[in-house]
């Protein structure tokens, strides 16, 4: 299908077009924008492959949420002034080769992956039933998930749970002398006790806010 | 050539789904300018076209020829990036909304997930406007903005999670059909009220419009755009409060369904359901912004996660545990 590949090399080229400019831009404001722009061709193309509801929950999480976050960050600790030089200046060199070894090892975790699927490429069938009825995809990610991965879902959603914990612990700390608003205390506050007709006596005054 | 057939056709249906949908935008503004007129005892805008129905197109036109300016100090590539993004997020996601049951432009299997993507991709828009004007009171009003955005989205993810679990599917025309024997305002009534409120916060209307504030931040991140863009940016907040308003009827007032099946009730088309329904939902969105006080913003934070959260996360609980015992848990 011509049209099907058009569309394929189109969001791959915006993919790794934005995945470069992800590094080599400038200002890191602009770096959160293309990596959101990666999140958002990558999806579209789990949505070429018929992958729609990874596509959607990757928007959803990652460009809904993470890269929200990550903005929110980014322009907070105001790091947007300070000029990424990792390209071309001769300071920065000593990232290069921590750099070069993660991109190593990637490059040969796909060459195995890759090169495992072109060795066998049905060996997938042979653990895996592919349900044979023309069900929904998130219909058959629902029916392994709650099933036969069960364990393993709910250990993740540990592991979530754990680590949001330990970010509030974290990051909590008691503040003394701070006056705190109960709200409860400010919508139940009636006109009587609010005002106070008082009789002031001369050279005296009231003495408010005991 | 064959392809070209498929693109002249597909172009044309969005066209006819976009041209409606603008017009409404324009006409939902005069609707709600005069709704508050109402409510405040003045007339609101009356004076162009009969009952002021064209005020909003006067507007536009003067927008259109007033001076776009650019702030010199603006990162200028983003800062016109984003009227336009928020104004196509707010347009794409009409593409899934079905008025009946083929007329629909798109009928995906994810409907529900793909309107909730993009409308959570519509705090970007804010963020750049915000972020690239370079001015104190953009940037205030896009973080407010995105924060509680971010915020009332997980409960509005909550509560469709409830709707799915009585219809068993994420496509929209499902989860209408879904509605045949009662609309799901009835037995989930506590969602719907939190989803209306929930939605009153996504689209940043009164009383949340803490991202705009005119009493602390100018006008938010709209501050320095001008002319056009910030027409665009009005536009695609109206057209995210019409797809609010959608949504609802979509999930909770049984879509392009009518209310009774009965005579008078069955005349009636079905898109026109709909479309009775939005003006409903949207009447409801105008009359809270003419009668409540602006939110505190502690005030708001508190309330979308100690409060719609927690009871959003129990209502599902609730229904989960309520079909799984009368055993009427949707069959696929």
């Amino acid at each position: 299908m011509p049209a099907h590949a058009f569309f394929f090399y189109i969001f791959s080229l915006i993919a790794i077009v934005s995945a470069i400019m992800v590094t080599a831009s400038k200002n890191t404001v602009h770096s959160v924008f293309f990596l959101i722009l990666d999140f958002i061709s990558i999806s579209c193309l789990f949505i070429l492959i018929g992958a729609e509801f990874l596509g959607m929950i990757m928007l959803i999480v990652y460009v809904g949420a993470v890269a929200v976050l990550f903005l929110f960050v980014v322009m907070m600790l105001n790091v947007a002034q300070q000029k990424n030089q990792w390209f071309g200046a001769a300071s920065g060199s000593k990232h290069i080769p921590v750099g070069m070894i993660v991109s190593l090892i990637i490059f040969f975790e796909l060459l195995i992956v890759i090169g495992g699927w072109k060795l066998k490429p049905d060996l997938s069938n042979d653990f895996i039933n592919l349900p044979t009825t023309n069900i929904t995809n998130t219909h058959s990610i629902g029916n392994v998930l709650y099933t036969d991965y069960i364990h393993l879902f709910q250990l993740s959603g540990m592991i979530l749970l754990v680590a949001m914990i330990g970010a509030i612990v974290l990051t909590f700390r008691q503040r003394s002398g701070l006056k705190k608003q109960s709200y409860i205390r400010q919508i139940s506050r009636e006109k009587n006790d609010g005002v106070e007709l008082v009789d002031v006596k001369n050279k005296e005054g009231v003495k408010i806010d005991v | 050539m064959e392809y070209l057939n498929i693109l002249f056709s597909e172009t044309y249906k969005i066209l006819f789904l976009l041209l409606p949908v603008l017009v409404s935008v324009a006409m939902i503004v005069w609707l709600d300018r005069r709704i508050w007129a109402f409510v405040q005892k003045r007339k609101g805008p009356n004076v162009v076209g009969p009952f002021g129905l064209l005020q909003s197109l006067a507007d536009a036109l003067k927008y259109i020829f007033k001076e776009i300016i650019i702030p010199a100090s603006s990162n200028k590539i983003i800062f016109i990036l984003a009227p336009i993004v928020t104004m196509t997020l707010a347009l794409v996601a009409w593409a899934v909304i079905p008025f009946s049951e083929d007329f629909v432009l798109a009928d995906i299997n994810v409907g529900i997930l793909y309107i909730f993507a993009i409308s959570s991709l519509g705090v970007y828009g804010i963020i750049m406007g915000g972020w690239a004007s370079n001015s104190k009171y953009p940037f205030l009003g896009s973080i407010r903005s995105a924060a509680q955005m971010v915020s009332y989205e997980v409960s509005i993810g909550v509560i469709i999670i409830n709707v799915l679990l009585c219809v068993g599917s994420l496509n929209l025309g499902d989860i209408v059909l879904a509605q045949e024997n009662i609309w799901f305002v009835v037995p989930l009534f506590p969602m719907f009220v939190i989803f209306f409120i929930s939605a009153l916060a996504e689209t940043n209307r009164p009383p949340f419009d803490l991202p705009e504030a005119e009493a602390e931040l100018v006008s938010g991140y709209q501050t320095e755009y001008s002319g056009m863009m910030y027409a665009m940016f009005w536009l695609g907040e109206y057209a995210n409060i019409l797809l609010m308003c959608a949504l609802g009827s979509i999930l909770f007032l049984g879509g392009w369904l009518s209310p009774l099946d009965i005579f008078p009730f069955t005349m009636v088309p079905d898109p026109l359901w709909l479309v009775i329904k939005i003006i409903f939902l949207f009447i409801l969105f105008a009359l809270v912004k003419a009668i409540v006080p602006r939110y505190r913003y502690d005030q708001l934070m508190r309330l979308g996660w100690k409060v719609f959260l927690p009871i959003s996360l129990i209502w599902v609980v609730l229904t989960s545990g309520y079909l799984l015992y009368f055993d009427l848990l949707p069959k696929s």
